[in-house]
C-alpha cells in the first residue's frame, strides 16, 4: 500500500467515524450543531483524501464542478426559506440520485465488457435507484411548489401499467446482470428507472408527501451505498446505509402517524377516491366572535395550540408568537402540539416554530401532550384538519380510521382558525368542527391572530 | 464472490444496525434536520463523482463527472448550510432580552 493510498484510506476511515458522531449529536438539539461541524469535518477530509487519488491527472473540471455546486448550494443554503424546506429537501434528493445515477453510467461506459457480474450488479442497483429518485424528486418538487397540481394524478390502470414497468426494468436488469456488456440493455434500463420515477409519484397527494419524501430519502442514500459497492468504498457504502436507514426509518414513522402501510401510500391515491364517500354528518358549525376568544385564552389556564400545514401556508407562525407571549406575560401556560406528519415533512412545524423563536420545550409530541388534553382550557387549531380530527378514532369505517390524533375535542374548550366552511385538504368532513366544544373563527389565520394579540392586548 | 464484495457486505450490514440505533434516538423535533444532514452526508458521493470528473478516461465520462460533481456538492454544501440554519434556531428558552425586538 502506497503512502498515497493510505492517506486516502486514513482520510475515509475518518470520515466515516465523524459522520456517524455527527449523526449521533442529532439525538439532543443541545449536542446537534457541535455533530454537524464533526461530519462537515468528516466531509472535508475526504474530499481533500479524494483529490489525491491516482487516477485524477487534472483538476479543472473538478474546481469546476466544485465552485459552481458550492455557489448554488450557498445560495440555496442561506435563502430558501423554512416555510420551503420540503420543495429544497425533494430537489436535493433529486440531485443525489443524479450523482449517484451518473457516476454508475460512467463506470458502465468505461468498463464496459469487463464488467463482472457483482460490479454490474452493483451499478444496475445505482442506476435504477439514482434514476428513480432523479425523476420523482423532481415531481415531488414540482408539487410542493405547486407547478403542477398537489392533488393525485390518477387514471385508470395505474396500478398495472406502473407493475409492468417495474417488472419489465427487473427482467431488464437480471438480462443485463447475465450479460455485463449489452450497452442497449443498460439504456433501456436508465429510460425506465426515470420513468417509474416520474409515474411513481404523480398520483400520490400532497398531503402524503411527508412519506414520499422519506422514502426518496431512503432511495437517494441506497443510490449512494450501491456506488460504493460498485467502486469499493467503504465511506460510500457507509454514508449511503446512514442516509438509506434514516430515510427508511422516517418513512415508518410518518406511516405509523397515518395508520397506512407504505404499499397504500404508493398506491393507494389517497383522498381521490375516498373524497366521494360519505358527504353526510352535517351539523351546525358554532361561530364564535373575536372578543370572546379573546377573553377565554387571556382567563385561561393552559392554551395548546394544534398547527398544521394551513399555519405555514398563511405565515401564520409570528403571529402565534406573539400572541403566545402576551398570554405568557398573563401567566397562561401555553404548549404547541405537534402531530408527526402535521406539515409536508417530517419535523417540518418544528423548524417553522423554532424560526418564530418558540422555545422547543413548549414543543410537544402527539404521546405527551393527548394525556394533557382533559385538562387544557382552550385548544387552537391553526390550519390543521386530519390530525385533529376525531373520526379517525370514533368511525372504523373512516378512510383514516386509526390515525393517532391529537385529542382537542377532549379540551375545554376548541377554537377552529378557518378560513372557510370547506372541507380540508384530505376532502373528509371533520366533525370536530359540528361538537359543541368547537367554536369556528373564520378568516386568515395571520389576521386572526394578529387581531386576537391586539384584543388579549387590551384586556 | 470476491473479497471486497464480502467485506462491503459486512460494512453495509454493520452500518445499518448502527444507522437504526443512532437515528433511532433522535427526537421528531429534529426529524427535518436530520433529513437535510443525512442528505448532505450522502453527498459523499462526491468522491466517487471527483475521480470521474478528473480521471479524463474518455469526453463522455469527464461530462457526466462534472455535472455529477456539481450536484453532489450542491447537496454537501447546501446541506450542512441549510441544517446549521436550523439547529441554529433551536433553543430552550428564549431569553426575555430577545424577544422584546
Amino acid at each position: 500500500m502506497s503512502a498515497q493510498t493510505l492517506l486516502i484510506e486514513l482520510s475515509y476511515f475518518t470520515a466515516s467515524i465523524l459522520f456517524i458522531l455527527g449523526l449521533k449529536g442529532l439525538s439532543h438539539p443541545d449536542t446537534a450543531r457541535r455533530g454537524m461541524f464533526m461530519a462537515e469535518f468528516g466531509m472535508l477530509l475526504a474530499v481533500i483524501g479524494t483529490l489525491l487519488h491516482r487516477d485524477i491527472v487534472s483538476y479543472e473540471w473538478i474546481i469546476v464542478g466544485l465552485l459552481a455546486g458550492s455557489t448554488i448550494g450557498i445560495a440555496m443554503g442561506l435563502w430558501v426559506p423554512m416555510t420551503a424546506m420540503p420543495q429544497r429537501t425533494a430537489l436535493s434528493h433529486a440531485f443525489g440520485g443524479l450523482a449517484a445515477a451518473l457516476v454508475g453510467v460512467s463506470e458502465f461506459l468505461r468498463h464496459g465488457e469487463n464488467l463482472g457480474t457483482f460490479k454490474v450488479t452493483a451499478l444496475g442497483f445505482e442506476v435504477l435507484l439514482g434514476g428513480i429518485t432523479f425523476t420523482g424528486s423532481l415531481v415531488a418538487f414540482a408539487k410542493l411548489q405547486e407547478l403542477v397540481k398537489g392533488t393525485p394524478i390518477t387514471y385508470k390502470g395505474q396500478n398495472v401499467l406502473n407493475g409492468l414497468l417495474f417488472a419489465s426494468a427487473v427482467v431488464i436488469f437480471i438480462a443485463l446482470v447475465l450479460n455485463p456488456g449489452h450497452t442497449a440493455l443498460f439504456y433501456a434500463m436508465c429510460a425506465l428507472a426515470l420513468l417509474f420515477g416520474v409515474l411513481l409519484v404523480l398520483p400520490i397527494g400532497a398531503a402524503d408527501m411527508p412519506v414520499v419524501i422519506a422514502l426518496l430519502n431512503s432511495y437517494a442514500g441506497l443510490a449512494s451505498a450501491a456506488t460504493g459497492f460498485a467502486l469499493g468504498n467503504n465511506v460510500l457504502i457507509i454514508a449511503g446505509t446512514l442516509d438509506g436507514g434514516s430515510g427508511f426509518i422516517l418513512s415508518i414513522l410518518m406511516c405509523k402517524a397515518m395508520n397506512r402501510s407504505i404499499t397504500n401510500v404508493l398506491f393507494g391515491a389517497f383522498g381521490s377516491a375516498t373524497a366521494t364517500v360519505e358527504a353526510g354528518e352535517e351539523g351546525v358549525m358554532r361561530e364564535v366572535s373575536l372578543d370572546d376568544v379573546a377573553t377565554q385564552l387571556a382567563y385561561a389556564r393552559q392554551v395548546v395550540f394544534v398547527p398544521g400545514y394551513g399555519m405555514a401556508t398563511a405565515q401564520a407562525q409570528n403571529a402565534v408568537r406573539e400572541l403566545a407571549n402576551l398570554l405568557e406575560k398573563r401567566g397562561v401556560q401555553v404548549k404547541y402540539a405537534i402531530h408527526p406528519v402535521a406539515g409536508r415533512m417530517p419535523g417540518h412545524m418544528n423548524v417553522l416554530l423554532a424560526e418564530a423563536n418558540v422555545p422547543y420545550s413548549q414543543l410537544y409530541e402527539l404521546e405527551q401532550i393527548n394525556p394533557e388534553m382533559p385538562t387544557t382550557d382552550v385548544a387552537v387549531v391553526i390550519g390543521a384538519n386530519d390530525v385533529v380530527n376525531p373520526e379517525a378514532r370514533d368511525n372504523p369505517k373512516s378512510a383514516i380510521a386509526g390515525m393517532p390524533i391529537i385529542e382537542v375535542d377532549k379540551a375545554k374548550s376548541v377554537i377552529v382558525l378557518k378560513r372557510g366552511r370547506g372541507k380540508g385538504f384530505s376532502g373528509l368532513e371533520n366533525p370536530l368542527f359540528f361538537k359543541p366544544v368547537t367554536g369556528l373563527l373564520f378568516g386568515d389565520a395571520k389576521t386572526s391572530l394578529n387581531r386576537l394579540a391586539s384584543a388579549v392586548g387590551e384586556l | 464472490m470476491n473479497e471486497v464484495l464480502i467485506a462491503g457486505f459486512y460494512v453495509f450490514v454493520l452500518a445499518a444496525f448502527l444507522g437504526y440505533q443512532v437515528i433511532s434516538r433522535v427526537p421528531p423535533l429534529l426529524h427535518t434536520p436530520l433529513m437535510s444532514a443525512t442528505n448532505a452526508i450522502s453527498g459523499i458521493s462526491l468522491i466517487g463523482s471527483i475521480v470521474t470528473a478528473g480521471a479524463k478516461y474518455n469526453l463522455t465520462s469527464t461530462i457526466l463527472g462534472v455535472i455529477a460533481v456539481t450536484a453532489a456538492t450542491i447537496n454537501v454544501v447546501g446541506g450542512f448550510i441549510i441544517t446549521d440554519r436550523m439547529l441554529k434556531m433551536f433553543k430552550r428558552e428564549v431569553k426575555p432580552a430577545a424577544e422584546k425586538k
